[in-house]
């Protein structure tokens, strides 16, 4: 029954949402999901099993068809692991996980969201699942991860740091929630009361940071634990830069202006908290890496016009990434596998060589159109266009734009002119001078446009004698 | 009088140096066209893109054409048969618009030429070019029209006379190239309608026509 799990939501290119906070840690792929007995839900076939911090999911996984939904299962809702047994039968059976999932009275995943936050007392029903791997996944690596991240418990600390967080300066007041009065309280570490404890708050935090910043360089391991953490800082740095330049006088603006779009950008490529590893998705490190690449590199298309060249593309991804860099020879396997996939986005490879990300929506004959109608304004006509010119008013970035005159040209719109000026392109005349008569010219047509337009600039090395 | 025809001849010299423009009506609009000497230009001559070798196959096969048509019409006005790539040659310099011709376009648009019959190269280098304006036939069959005008039919006459001479002048045989000349004077010979025997001096050579 579909009813037994809760629904996961999923991108526009198959990859699971996640929720605030949550990184993923393993993937498996050919798992079956099969319940002790069937009436709770029928068995799920051949799919990916996502292991992250709060949540088990599974998609259906089929290379041809982007799944559109996930089935989930909360860590919160599973009441014990069972550890692997191995015996003579494991040999030769695919390897099996076994976990409790406790269930509420109508048969569904019990939800931790919908209840009250308290621990198990409401669910009394448990299903066993069982997760047969019929990939070649590793199997133990996963179940040691499952352990782990179901001990770790992200979903709760996720509800504390919320409550907690905030401007360090007014939750002095907030961590007297639903406590008596006293120094100290009810977990016995020390009361914050007055100035003095608001500036005690505010030592403690420094301390905090500065441990933190010093933890985390230290082991690369550690850094992606405290990846988020880093993301926060960051993000408070950035408040404060906010909060600093409104209050200054213009004198220093400029500078702070452009540091905090600078600020800016940097946070915006620090995006993703959860990058694909090899390490986590196995096999499926590409087709994973695929889904990704297409989901991340929407925003920056849309902002440099619906076209990015693929080494752009790469600069910004790796940027994104962090650590867990991947290599030129993935990125193009990641996008070459976009043509199996139902994805908005595609590989272009121009006759030049240059190869492009591009929407599937993008149409070539309407830049045509636009090249075309820029190619015949007064100033083009008596002077060209060139890569730069094209470039600022078609909103894109130059070597696109050289890109899109070079493909107008060879459908015979443009005409090339090389000189020591440089490269400039002119719409195409030849198609209307007829070889056996070429001292004519029609009256109404591109030829007489571009004559009348040529003429009234005049020829400034001409001298008239009249005889 | 003296005095007035010598200022107007040097009024006339020094307007050479400029080049003049001249105004023609061509359908119904009038145009302002530079010319080169006394030959005028067509309005894609200043065409910018018309100095690039194209490409894109269907454009560089309309400009192929356009130069073929225009370097022969200039070399047939102007009397020119040989056309050297490395030297300058007006034709393929516009300075309004500050454009030449690459050696690779001109050598380009004269292969086309030769492809077609209407221009040889004289050395495998490709440096210099025979322009035949007329084909070898078409000069032959002028020079057969040239014996039979003016009756020598049974003389004989000197390569130097056919070129220079006075009966050659109103004609298009005057000031033609030698080795033009020479060609179609061999082919004619190929078909009896003359002999080429040598002259007195090394390089003056006789005819004897008995068309």
């Amino acid at each position: 029954m579909s009813n037994f799990f809760s629904k996961a939501e999923v991108t526009s290119s198959g990859r699971p949402v996640f929720l605030h906070n949550e990184v993923e840690c393993h993937l498996l792929s050919g798992v079956d999901l099969e319940p002790e007995d069937h009436h709770h839900f029928t068995p799920l076939k051949s799919g990916i099993l996502i292991l992250t911090t709060h949540r088990l999911l599974w998609l259906h996984s089929s290379s041809a068809t982007t799944p559109t939904s996930a089935s989930a299962i909360p860590l919160a809702a599973i009441s014990h692991i069972f550890s692997s047994r191995k015996s003579l039968k494991s040999v030769f059976h695919s390897p099996r996980i076994r976990f409790q999932v406790l269930v509420s009275p109508d048969g569904r995943v019990f939800d931790p969201g919908s209840g009250s936050g308290s621990s198990s007392g409401s669910g009394s029903r448990s299903v066993v699942v069982t997760a047969v791997i019929r990939g070649k996944g590793d199997s133990d690596g996963f179940l040691v991860k499952f352990w782990d991240s179901w001990r770790a418990r992200a979903w709760e600390s996720n509800e504390t740091s919320g409550s907690g967080s905030g401007s360090g300066l007014a939750s002095g007041s907030e961590a007297v929630t639903g406590t008596g009065g006293g120094l100290y309280s009810r977990d016995g570490s020390l009361r914050m009361v007055g100035v003095a404890g608001i500036l005690r708050k505010e030592q403690q935090m420094w301390e905090s940071t500065d441990k933190s910043l010093q933890d985390a360089f230290q082991d690369l391991n550690a850094l992606m634990g405290k990846a988020k953490e880093m993301v926060m800082l960051a993000e408070k740095m950035r408040q404060k830069l906010l909060s600093g330049t409104s209050s200054q006088t213009s004198g220093a603006n400029d500078e702070d202006m452009g540091s905090k779009e600078e600020m800016q950008d940097w946070l915006l490529s620090v995006g993703i908290i959860s990058p694909v590893t090899k390490e986590s998705a196995g096999a499926l490190y590409h087709q994973q890496l695929s889904r990704q690449l297409a989901d991340f590199v929407r925003t920056p298309l849309e902002r440099a016009g619906g076209m990015i060249n693929l080494i752009d593309a790469y600069c910004l991804f790796n940027r994104a990434r962090g650590t867990e860099l991947i290599s030129p020879d993935d990125m193009l396997q990641a996008c070459s596998l976009w043509e199996k996939f139902d994805v908005p986005v595609m590989l272009r490879k121009f006759d030049s060589g240059v190869m492009v990300i591009q929407n599937k929506s993008h149409s070539d004959d309407e830049v045509f159109a636009r090249i075309k109608s820029l190619a015949a304004k007064p100033e083009a006509l008596r002077n060209g266009v060139s890569p730069t010119d094209a470039a600022m008013s078609l909103g894109i970035a130059p070597a696109m734009a050289k890109e899109h005159l070079l493909t107008a040209e060879s459908k015979g719109l443009l005409c090339r002119d090389i000189s020591p000026d440089g490269f400039r392109f002119y719409i195409n005349l030849f198609p209307e001078i007829d070889p056996l008569n070429i001292y004519f010219v029609k009256d109404y047509g591109i030829c007489s446009t571009w004559i009348k337009a040529v003429s009234t600039s005049g020829f400034q090395n001409h001298a008239v004698i009249p005889l | 009088m003296v005095i007035i025809l010598i200022s107007s001849l040097r009024f006339r010299l020094e307007a050479e140096n400029f080049s003049p423009i001249s105004i023609y009506c061509e359908g119904s609009t009038c145009r302002e066209m530079q010319k080169l000497g006394d030959f005028k230009l067509p309005h894609f001559f200043n065409y910018p893109p018309y100095f690039t070798l194209q490409p894109v196959r269907e454009t560089r096969e309309k400009q192929v054409q356009l130069w073929k048509e225009l370097i022969l019409d200039y070399c047939r006005t102007q009397k020119i048969f040989v056309i050297k790539l490395e030297e300058e040659f007006p034709l393929f310099s516009n300075s309004v618009i500050e454009r030449t011709l690459s050696h690779e376009a001109r050598e380009a648009f004269l292969s086309a030429l030769a492809a077609e019959g209407r221009a040889e190269w004289l050395d495998k280098g490709h440096r210099s070019c025979l322009i035949l304006w007329h084909r070898i036939q078409e000069w032959a069959d002028i020079i057969v029209n040239f014996v039979k005008d003016n009756g020598f039919e049974d003389s004989v006459m000197t390569v130097e006379e056919i070129r220079f001479g006075i009966e050659s002048r109103r004609t298009e045989l005057h000031g033609i190239d030698r080795t033009i000349l020479m060609r179609a004077l061999k082919l004619l010979e190929q078909k009896g309608k003359l002999a080429i025997f040598k002259g007195t001096s090394t390089d003056d050579e006789g005819i004897k026509f008995s068309v």
